[in-house]
């Protein structure tokens, strides 16, 4: 997670644009990314700004209008395995328990004996989010927070390039979304991962992310890439160091700008 | 305001309970019990004070007679047996062939946008109609047997099934969708492994319409076209003036009913076992 921008571009963007034909909607207007491995970025707006429209185009679930959408190098056009998503909500499926949730995409993508094989892995996973011992129970046994780490190993166990993180903490209490937060930081840094994350916190934004990107509506684009020169690993007790408050106020002062109109 | 240091002078606890009105705690078992006797003691009262000609309104006692003597016939293995044999397979047959019809036709209306756009409306204007109209029809296509009368059954609870599997089909949200695409599942495993099971709770919530359904379909279907089930059974008790049996075999009627609701909620308990409140009030 040392994220110079010397390392590799793993995802990249140029150009996107996607119109909707009804309404001569502009959703979202030359967005030019690029996501290098190991680094965490953020993409912060306000509802409606075009920040979802974007991750789905990213995610390859509905085609861009214009420009063009790279991973590794080749094209996306449509869902790709190697793309990992994760959703406000955990979509844990109650009638698996815990274990059989997480290898789900090796089973729709190998088949049962494939998912099979992947037990070991599934369960150091587990381990690695904290939640070791738990690969047997249910979902509905689960806390909000149990399963949104559930959902992270199930993001994770195909072992995917990117990681699109859609608010995925958002609909946890203050206190588990910051310890959340917290975790997500300490899993993409022990696996390198390279993760896209979409809020309307910035403090979250702040804390967890390499680049914030601040989003506007009508169209949306980026009006401002704000890189966050924070140590890693980042803690809480930096959110009230007084660079941690200049970052936010400056996000801020951006978003009140051009983003409320 | 002064802080008490010493602890004997603890303040007095406020320990309160919750009011509860008499008639919110009484158990189940006893309330239901009470309501039964109240309802005997009414009929007992209209019945004695002769308001009602007896052969309209027989008394309970006149009536708990012929139940005995229905359950004894039935238990003996009587001709009651027999005509009640006939209309469980009625109702058997006619719920398997609604079932398999109905979720087929969910599964077309409710995954494909052909099936919504060319069948659905179809659907829709036979349901409004009222479908025991249809028998007539039925007996002339499929005589007095058995046949006509599962056909009946069959159509009437076709289509809360196709209703609920339809509606199941749809209760998958927008990102269990989208993670069943980035998985890069196929349109079959889409629907076995995500749609199909999500949708459980609407299945069954149609299945549980369409067990009373099939009942009343039966036993309309008996009314109608002579046959030899339990339906024919109260069709002559009625036209004989003989109301306590007819009373009598409603009850065991719903005996049979009850068994086949009972059947579905079990198997919802066993299938959707992570929704406790599947049964509903019925639970």
């Amino acid at each position: 997670m040392t994220a110079g921008s010397q390392s590799r571009p793993v995802y990249e963007l140029s150009g996107v644009a996607k119109s909707y034909a009804r309404g001569n909607l502009r959703a979202l207007d030359r967005v030019d990314l690029t996501l290098r491995e190991g680094s965490f970025s953020s993409v912060i707006g306000p509802s409606g700004c075009g920040k979802s429209t974007l991750l789905k185009v990213m995610a390859g679930l509905i085609p861009p209008s214009e420009g063009g959408v790279y991973l590794e190098g080749t094209p996306v056009t449509g869902t790709r395995e190697d793309i990992g998503m994760m959703f406000q909500q955990a979509t844990l499926f109650p009638w698996r328990t815990v274990l059989e949730n997480i290898v789900l995409p090796i089973e729709i993508r190998d088949g049962k004996a494939a998912a099979r094989a992947k037990h070991r892995d599934a369960l150091a996973l587990l381990e690695l989010v904290g939640l070791k011992g738990f690969e047997g129970r249910w979902p509905h046994e689960l806390s909000g927070g149990m399963a949104q780490r559930a959902a992270i190993c199930r993001m994770l166990v195909t072992e995917p390039a990117v990681l699109l993180l859609d608010e995925p903490f958002s609909a946890l209490d203050e206190l588990s979304r910051d310890f959340m937060n917290m975790e997500l930081q300490r899993i993409c840094m022990e696996r390198n991962a390279t993760a896209f994350l979409i809020t309307h916190s910035i403090p979250e934004a702040v804390i967890l992310s390499d680049t914030v990107y601040v989003m506007s509506p009508r169209p949306g684009t980026f009006v401002e890439t704000v890189e966050i020169d924070l140590p890693r690993p980042r803690t809480l007790d930096m959110m009230t160091d007084a660079k941690f408050g200049d970052y936010v106020r400056r996000i801020r002062a951006r978003l009140d700008k051009g983003a409320f109109l | 305001m002064t802080i008490a240091t010493d602890p004997q002078a603890r303040r007095p606890d406020t320990v309160w309970t919750e009011h509860v009105t008499f008639i919110d705690r009484i158990p189940r078992s006893i309330a239901m019990a009470g309501i039964m006797i109240a309802f005997l003691a009414v009929w007992q009262l209209v019945h004695i004070s002769g308001l009602v000609s007896p052969i309209i309104l027989p008394g309970p006692w006149e009536t708990g007679e012929d139940i005995v003597f229905v359950a004894k016939n039935l238990a003996s293995g009587g001709y009651m047996l027999g005509a009640l044999w006939i209309t469980v397979k009625e109702v058997i047959y006619g719920f398997a062939i609604a079932l398999a019809i109905g979720f087929t036709l969910g599964v077309l209306v409710g995954e494909f946008t052909f099936g919504e756009r060319a069948v659905l409306p179809y659907l829709v204007a036979i349901d409004t109609m009222p479908k025991v109209a249809f028998a007539p029809i039925f007996l002339a296509w499929l005589g007095f047997g058995i046949s006509s009368k599962v056909a009946l059954a069959a159509f009437i609870a076709t289509f809360p099934i196709v209703v609920g599997t339809a509606a199941g089909l749809h209760a998958a949200d927008e990102n269990a969708r989208a993670l069943f695409r980035t998985m890069g599942a196929s349109r079959w495993q889409t629907l076995f492994k995500m749609k199909l099971p999500l949708g459980m709770p609407q299945m069954f919530t149609g299945l549980k319409i369409a067990a009373v359904g099939v009942m009343a379909g039966a036993i309309t279907g008996e009314f109608l076209g002579g046959g030899k089930g339990f339906g024919e059974l109260i069709r002559v008790a009625a036209s004989q003036l003989n109301t306590p049996r007819v009373f009598s075999l409603i009850i065991f009627l719903s005996l049979l009913g009850l068994a086949l609701f009972w059947t579905v909620v079990w198997l919802e308990r066993r299938l959707v076992f992570w929704q406790r409140s599947g049964a509903g009030k019925f639970g």
